[in-house]
């Protein structure tokens, strides 16, 4: 780990310090985004830490969103955008948060980042990696209904593009062996028969693969995972089998490595260290010559290794490779003054000499005897083809693989008895059971657990070897040496004529010039203390295996490589990514639920006996391509990522380092907000509902992705179990909500449920879908009139029922479900399809984080906050936004986020801009003067446009078109060399217009246009040509189509260009104060947190008292969640206080604004006092918090008898009039009064729940009636529901066919109503009916509207910009709105809503200027006929007809639009009859060359000023 | 289908902010339409007025496709 200290912006002396003037956002979704950019606009530096490898969050899945069914990506991609282009936001994927150390104003944020393994400022997103990637897994973006790779982008539009690789780490077969080999790598490549890369990647860490395909000891299958399954995986011979492949199907040439380096490196002993290094030294561009004692090279492997084990054919393949590098070797070359060479002119030498040629004693009495040999000497001898005779009785004395080696070249040999003797059970041995076994069926006797104690001689010959059981532990001989005890009297003979033994082997130097004989090695980087001498071997650097010589000559290689660059040798620190191991128990597990198949290891096929111990041919035989394939699919693919670098040689940028690791980094910030979202609820707890049995049974996250257009089915809806498209859905409610475990509502379920089924019925309009559920939430703005549509347009059934179990039809996968109908009946109802609508949770790991920032947190990991401060935690300058407060929906996510940024602002104010950063441009050139003067770049895309259409044709095209100076194609057009080389261009050629044909405007615009600003170049100069979303990628069956396509569509793009003109943007100062209309909670707030951040405010009421409707909120809601809920009134006061005591906040009582004028940054108003008084003021910004009221009308008698109340009332005889009620035994509350019935006013049953609570705490045996349509106590609310039925409340579902009767007839006051459950008519004489009123907009509303030209709703309520993404936004840029103007609301919610639009207010208060022009609309004035078609059409009310202007016919006034302001969309250019507007950069011209260049090329290309002149 | 109307031009005048980031999309997701279609960004459909699919006609376009 390294920590990495980001510019610590703290000075060191005492003075009271700045605060940081910078934030980090922890959840990259929805609110995280929302909060980050509020943030970055108001100047201040915003970390934006996401734990995936992309930001987005659950909205970045969701297929459309509610209720207005808008598609949610095409919502959510230009905020992805805003943010990931945001000069000010960082984002840190992959990251996540460890600790917070200090205090508000001054944090230090420890982070983790976890290793991508892609460089995301290279990586361009082509996908090259993932389409070689031979590892798939499920796709969990697409809820695991399709698998995706694992190098993979978490979806199409992510933010940042880059891809990333999933990978748990090095897996254990990799671990274990010395040299590093990526088997998970080469054996994920042959289970998909990819051959050729597998060999790839083994000769990346093994230049002997055909060696140790054969004889390795392979530690790495000893580690497999796979063997505490079955067998372990067999790693050896899949090797072999690719190794045998490439033989089989031709060899690729291996072509030699040119010399970059002018350094020379003798090489001593060409066995497999000194060969690893010798290949590793040439592939880095040394000279390397071999020296090799003997006639051939490979030392032991060809000396030590008969050839029935490792044919020499198949040895020398290996070597020849390494020699057509551009190793020489030199054999029959001794060196012994390796000193001499260094004289001679090599740079280094590395000593690799190995083992030593010099026989050790046996340390047995008789040694000396005729017929004793050694087992190395007798295999050498062999090998080298040298004469040797043995006895017919042979005995093999050892425990390792030499032995068994001797025993069967001595069978081979002719030998007719052959005595193996074993120190070791056969299980000890470094071999496959089947080797030994293979020896034994060759007829080789075998001993296990026996020694020899002496070797028997007569006259000086064997004539037997004496042998004894080998008991526990080992004892040292005489000379030392470690050998097993022996079991005394267990001792007998055989009768032998030869004797092979085995002894440990080692290596020595003692051959070499006596001088060397003091050699000191470093074991790290094998250099000794002769400089430029490096040594592998001797007694502490040697290899017992072949493997382990590979790693050394690796090792000595890169030391030998950094003492020629650096002087001096230094072993390469490598951090070491973890090692993925797994406990039986997991594998167990795995098994058990079905993930793993049990499969025995394929072993291999061995020659037949008979040919076997005649000659020295392969005993083993190679596996077939099926054979191998089926072994290779047993992995079990620990790492995720196998490491087999297909990636790495698929990228074309260089992006990708599997070498990555985790770090740690510490960032200062002045503030934290937590926004990490929630996890939908494990729909496998609820056993009773068959998810993940049934496989039609989904998650309604699943259900979502199943009706995406860009999900795993396009859009259709199919059944998992057989893709047929379902005629009956079911959706089952509260799924982990409102349950046992879950005493909470998770607030969206029932709606999303409701846009599921009516996407769905919108896919396939016969389908019949249910909804079971207890009540329908449907509390918030267009929710009911949704809900409404549901049932009526598209006749989605909803039945009033929590379904507790259901089951399958085995046969056809349909879901059985039995139910109690409203009329009582029982159904048994059969579905195709069962949709969970899954509740929200709090991760683990948000949990985790939460205990670790020392935040509180409750039962369920939902984090605690203040009552009327709701965003802030219970540490000081740490916020929580979303879900992780309580389950909510998207805007109030998105409301909560921006009211973040408000609070933090208010307290950072001091420190704005001071960390931000500015793009700095050269100034622009001025080529007004010159003709059009075109370049057009033409992308490759990799292969993504090259592959399927002929992108240097087009290039080539391009180039013949008139204007255009100069074209080329670019492998990556937005790659940072490309980057540099369109700038470059841009100069070198005189470019003066810039076309880039490659993918969407829509990414890369902005990325281009800053590349040709940075050449001088206005950005409008700009034109591209999408050829790859709309062209090679949708119509890559056909080259010369695609291609044809891709030319006109660069025509069309060039013809546009040449017409394209600078535009110019300009700065307009903005007015840093803000009005805020409205003294209640809302603007009250709204104002505070204004002026704290330093903005004047005027603070307009229309009464004589601050307050507005909190004025008449006089109980609290109980405690929800650990709250300690403050009395609304104590609230009120408080607002008062600050708001007369902030000298930024100027208050006009008894006021209204009369007048405004103006655009964002700019306005000017009229506020009148009730006495006529005028004032006028400017400010840059509007918030509109006009409020609401308690609905008043005739329904249910009110008005006509005291014991009928509004809650408001009820409210105020439970506080200020207790004895008038105390009496009150029944009582009866009606919900959705009035206009509710058309909206739901979203706090009438919380405030009945809570009023009805106070009443049972008074009176407790006050008999409690609420007849409500459904109760929608939303998130913690629940638990006021729960509580007032725990305390006997009785709640009576009423609907709109059987609305209560009131009637007051000789003062008895009688309710008559239809109870569902009883089928019949129930009369209730209540002492009191308490009617919820809903709260209606303020009378003033329309009025308002009317001046600031906002829109509201049909129920009245301000409209915002957009119900999900914008909901305190106008469209009108500039206005604002908060509180009860906006929808019914409950106060915590009135207050982080005015927080909010604070927020949005501050984004342009903070800002001097605002950039104004650009692509904008321009009225000529000579030609405005004064129709008002502008002024009625825009959507943002920018035209305004002005007096000082002269129109057609000199008529006073025309049409004028204030550039500031408008957002260039057109609809006045298109609209106005008298064509007095034009659209800059979208001219008439300039589009109609476009679509011209398509049919009439020869007409689109009439030069500008022809055009202009006509 | 689409050898024998190689010829034909069709343009589709496609808004910024949803038909032509949909026309990415289908990119992104491999969907196969005719090359015949090519597409032209507008910044919104509302800026399309009958003159512009007029003139395009006029122009020789064998057909006009609005999408926003």
């Amino acid at each position: 780990m390294s920590a990495v200290d980001r510019k610590n912006p703290t000075n060191g002396n005492n003075a009271p310090q700045p605060p940081v003037g910078a934030v980090m956002v922890v959840g990259g979704g929805i609110a995280g985004m929302q909060a980050a950019l509020d943030l970055g606009d108001q100047g201040y530096k915003v970390y934006l830490v996401e734990k995936e490898s992309a930001i987005g969050g659950h909205m970045a899945l969701l297929d459309k969103t509610f209720p207005t069914n808008d598609c949610a990506m095409c919502n959510i991609s230009p905020k992805l955008v805003d943010t990931g282009r945001h000069l000010n936001i960082e984002i840190l994927t992959q990251t996540d948060v460890r600790q917070v150390d200090g205090d508000v104003g001054n944090f230090t944020v420890t982070v983790n980042c976890r290793p991508r393994y892609i460089d995301t400022d290279k990586c361009v997103g082509c996908d090259n990696c993932a389409q070689v990637c031979p590892i798939s897994l499920p796709d969990l973006y697409e809820q695991g209904l399709k698998d995706r790779k694992a190098a993979y982008r978490l979806y199409t539009q992510a933010v940042p593009a880059a891809y990333a690789i999933e990978k748990l780490g090095v897996a254990p077969c990799r671990d274990a062996c010395p040299a590093g080999q990526r088997a998970q790598g080469y054996i994920a490549l042959i289970a998909e028969g990819r051959y050729r890369e597998a060999l790839r990647v083994i000769k990346e860490d093994n230049p002997f693969p055909s060696v140790c395909g054969r004889t390795c000891h392979h530690p790495c299958e000893g580690h497999c995972t796979r063997a505490l399954v079955d067998q372990p995986v067999g790693i050896m011979s899949l090797k072999r089998f690719v190794v045998d492949y490439a033989l089989a199907y031709g060899r690729e040439k291996v072509e030699q490595v040119p010399r970059t380096r002018p350094e020379w490196v003798a090489v001593i002993g060409s066995g497999p260290a000194g060969l690893t290094a010798a290949h590793d030294l040439v592939k880095m561009g040394y000279g390397v010559t071999v020296y090799e004692a003997l006639q051939v090279a490979g030392g032991m492997m060809r000396v030590g290794i008969p050839a029935h084990r490792l044919p020499k054919g198949v040895l020398q393949q290996d070597i020849d490779d390494i020699l057509a590098l551009g190793v020489v070797l030199k054999t029959d070359s001794p060196v012994k003054d390796p000193g001499a060479l260094l004289e001679q002119g090599y740079d280094a030498v590395c000593l690799a000499t190995g083992i030593s040629t010099k026989d050790h004693s046996l340390g047995l009495e008789g040694e000396g005897a005729l017929g004793v040999i050694s087992a190395a000497t007798f295999l050498r001898k062999i090998n080298l083809g040298e004469p040797l005779a043995i006895g017919n009785r042979v005995a093999v004395l050892g425990g390792g693989i030499t032995a068994l080696d001797a025993a069967a070249v001595a069978r081979r040999l002719g030998a007719q008895d052959v005595h193996l003797v074993l120190d070791r059970p056969r299980g000890e041995l470094p071999a496959y059971h089947w080797e030994v076994a293979s020896v034994e069926a060759e007829g080789i006797h075998l001993y296990e657990k026996i020694a020899a104690t002496e070797i028997l001689e007569r006259d000086g010959k064997v004539t037997g070897v004496v042998l004894a059981e080998t008991g526990k532990g080992m004892a040292k001989d005489a000379s030392g040496r470690r050998k097993p005890k022996i079991k005394d009297g267990t001792e007998f003979s055989i009768e032998v004529d030869t004797v092979i033994g085995t002894v440990g082997q080692y290596s020595d130097l003692n051959y070499l010039d006596p001088r060397f004989d003091e050699l000191s090695v470093d074991r790290k980087t094998l250099a000794c203390d002769i400089p430029g001498l490096f040594v592998v071997g001797g007694r502490k650097t040697g290899a017992s295996y072949i493997i382990e010589a590979v790693a050394l000559g690796h090792r000595v290689a890169d030391s030998i490589h950094s003492y020629l660059q650096d002087g001096i040798a230094v072993a390469a620190e490598k951090s070491a990514p973890p090692v993925v191991k797994y406990t039986r128990q997991e594998m167990q597990d795995r098994v058990l639920k079905g993930e793993i198949q049990l499969a025995p290891k394929i072993e291999p096929i061995l020659l037949p006996m008979d040919e076997r111990v005649t000659s020295f041919r392969e005993v083993v035989l190679g596996m077939t391509d099926q054979q191998a394939r089926r072994e290779a699919s047993r992995c079990l693919q620990c790492g995720i990522c196998a490491e087999c670098l297909a990636c790495v040689y698929a990228c074309d940028v260089n992006a990708i380092d599997h070498e990555m690791v985790a770090y740690e980094e510490k960032i200062q910030v002045g503030a934290v907000i937590l926004a990490p979202g929630y996890q939908a609820y494990n729909a496998h707890l609820s056993e009773e509902y068959g998810f993940g049995r049934y496989p039609n049974v989904v998650t309604a996250l699943q259900f979502e992705r199943l009706l995406a257009a860009s999900g795993p089915t396009q859009g259709h809806v199919q059944r998992p179990s057989d893709g047929a498209t379902p005629q009956r859905i079911a959706f089952l409610q509260c799924v982990g909500s409102r349950d046992q475990d879950h005493d909470y509502c998770s607030a969206v379920c029932c709606m999303y449920a409701t846009k599921e089924a009516i996407i769905a019925m919108e896919h396939h309009p016969e389908l019949d879908i249910h909804v079971f559920l207890m009540d329908m939430r449907a509390y918030s703005k267009g929710y009911l009139g949704y809900y409404r549509r549901a049932r009526e347009h598209y006749g989605i059934q909803y039945e009033r029922c929590r379904i507790s179990a259901l089951h399958e039809d085995t046969v056809r996968h349909d879901l059985i479900l039995h139910h109690v109908d409203e009329s009582g009946k029982q159904q048994v109802n059969r579905f195709d399809m069962v949709v969970l609508s899954v509740g929200m949770e709090i991760s683990q790991s948000v949990r985790d984080l939460g205990r670790r920032l020392g935040v509180e947190l409750d039962e369920y990991g939902f984090c605690h906050s203040v009552r009327f401060n709701p965003i802030e935690t219970s540490r000081q300058g740490i916020y929580a936004v979303g879900p992780f407060r309580e389950p909510k929906d998207i805007p109030e996510s998105v409301v909560e986020a921006s009211g973040a940024a408000a609070a933090i602002s208010a307290r950072l104010a001091d420190s704005r801009f001071t960390l931000t950063t500015r793009r700095e441009y050269p100034d622009e050139k001025d080529i007004s003067a010159e003709p059009a003067q075109i370049g057009v770049f033409v992308c490759h895309c990799g292969s993504n446009i090259a592959g399927f259409l002929d992108v240097p044709d087009v290039a080539a095209y391009a180039r013949e078109l008139p204007g255009v100076v100069h074209a080329e194609d670019l492998l990556y057009a937005c790659s940072q060399d490309a980057i540099d080389q369109i700038t470059q261009s841009v100069d070198e050629h005189g470019i003066n217009r810039v076309v880039v044909a490659s993918c969407s405007p829509l990414t890369h615009q902005p990325l281009f246009q800053d590349s040709i600003r940075s050449a001088g170049l206005n950005p409008y100069l700009f034109e591209m040509a999408n050829i790859r979303n709309q062209c090679s990628w949708v119509h890559s069956f056909d080259r010369d189509l695609a291609t044809t396509k891709a030319r006109d569509l660069v025509r069309m793009a060039v013809a546009r260009a040449a017409n394209l003109e600078p535009q110019q943007t300009f700065d307009v100062p903005v007015e840093s104060a803000a009005l805020v209309v409205g003294g209640g909670a809302a603007g009250m707030t709204a104002a505070i947190n204004l002026a704290e951040q330093g903005f004047p405010v005027y603070l307009v009421e229309r009464e004589d008292e601050l307050g507005g409707n909190l004025r008449h909120v006089l109980t609290p809601l109980p405690a929800l969640n650990g709250d300690d809920p403050q009395h609304p009134q104590e609230v009120l006061d408080t607002l008062i206080e600050r708001v007369t005591h902030n000298i930024h906040i100027t208050v006009h009582l008894d006021s209204k604004v009369i007048a405004t004028r103006g655009f964002m940054g700019n306005f000017t108003s009229t506020i009148q006092t009730a006495s006529g008084a005028r004032s006028e003021i400017l400010h840059g910004a509007t918030i509109l918090a006009t409020g609401g009221q308690e609905y008043r009308g005739p329904e249910y008698g009110c008005g006509t008898d005291p014991r009928i109340v509004t809650q408001h009332e009820f409210e105020n005889l439970l506080v200020n009039h207790k004895l008038k009620i105390k009496n009150l035994k029944s009582l009866v509350m009606i919900q959705c009064v009035g206009p509710a019935e058309e909206f739901c006013s979203r706090i009438c049953c919380t405030v009945a729940l809570k009023n009805a609570l106070a009443l049972k705490e008074q009176i407790p045996e006050a008999q409690i009636t609420i007849l409500h349509r459904d109760i929608r106590s939303y998130g913690f609310k629940e638990r006021l529901y729960t509580r007032a039925r725990e305390l006997g409340v009785l709640f009576m579902r009423y609907d709109d066919r059987h609305r209560p009767q009131v009637n007051v007839n000789n003062g008895d006051l009688t309710i008559e109503a239809w109870d569902p459950v009883l089928r019949k008519g129930v009369t209730f004489e209540p002492q009191r009916l308490v009617l919820s009123m809903p709260a209606v907009p303020d009378p003033d509303t329309n009025q308002v509207s009317s001046l600031f030209k906002v829109p509201v709703d049909a129920d009245g309520f301000f409209l915002e910009a957009h119900v999900k993404l914008r909901p305190v936004d106008f469209a009108t840029d500039g206005v604002f709105m908060a509180g009860m103007a906006h929808y019914p609301k409950l106060l915590d919610e009135t207050i982080v809503q005015a927080q909010a639009a604070a927020s949005r207010a501050a984004r342009i208060l903070s800002r001097d200027t605002l950039t104004a022009g650009g692509q904008v609309a321009v009225v000529d004035p000579a030609l405005c006929t004064g129709c008002l078609t502008c002024v009625r059409v825009c959507p943002f009310n920018v035209p305004l007809m002005q007096s000082d202007l002269t129109g057609v016919g000199e008529i006073i006034g025309a049409a004028y639009i204030e550039a500031a302001v408008c957002q260039g969309c057109g609809s006045c250019v298109a609209e106005c009859p008298a064509r007095a507007i034009q659209l800059m950069h979208y001219t008439d011209t300039q589009m109609g060359s476009k679509v011209r260049a398509l049919t009439k090329p020869e007409a689109a290309f009439i030069p500008l000023e022809a055009v202009h002149e006509s | 289908m689409m050898d024998t109307n190689a010829h034909l031009h069709i343009v589709a005048f496609a808004c910024e902010h949803c038909a032509y980031a949909a026309a990415d999309l289908a990119g992104g997701l491999r969907m196969q339409y005719p090359p015949q279609i090519k597409i032209v960004q507008i910044p919104c459909s509302g800026k399309l007025d009958e003159l512009m699919v007029l003139g395009a006609l006029e122009d020789g376009v064998d057909g006009v496709m609005v999408a926003g």
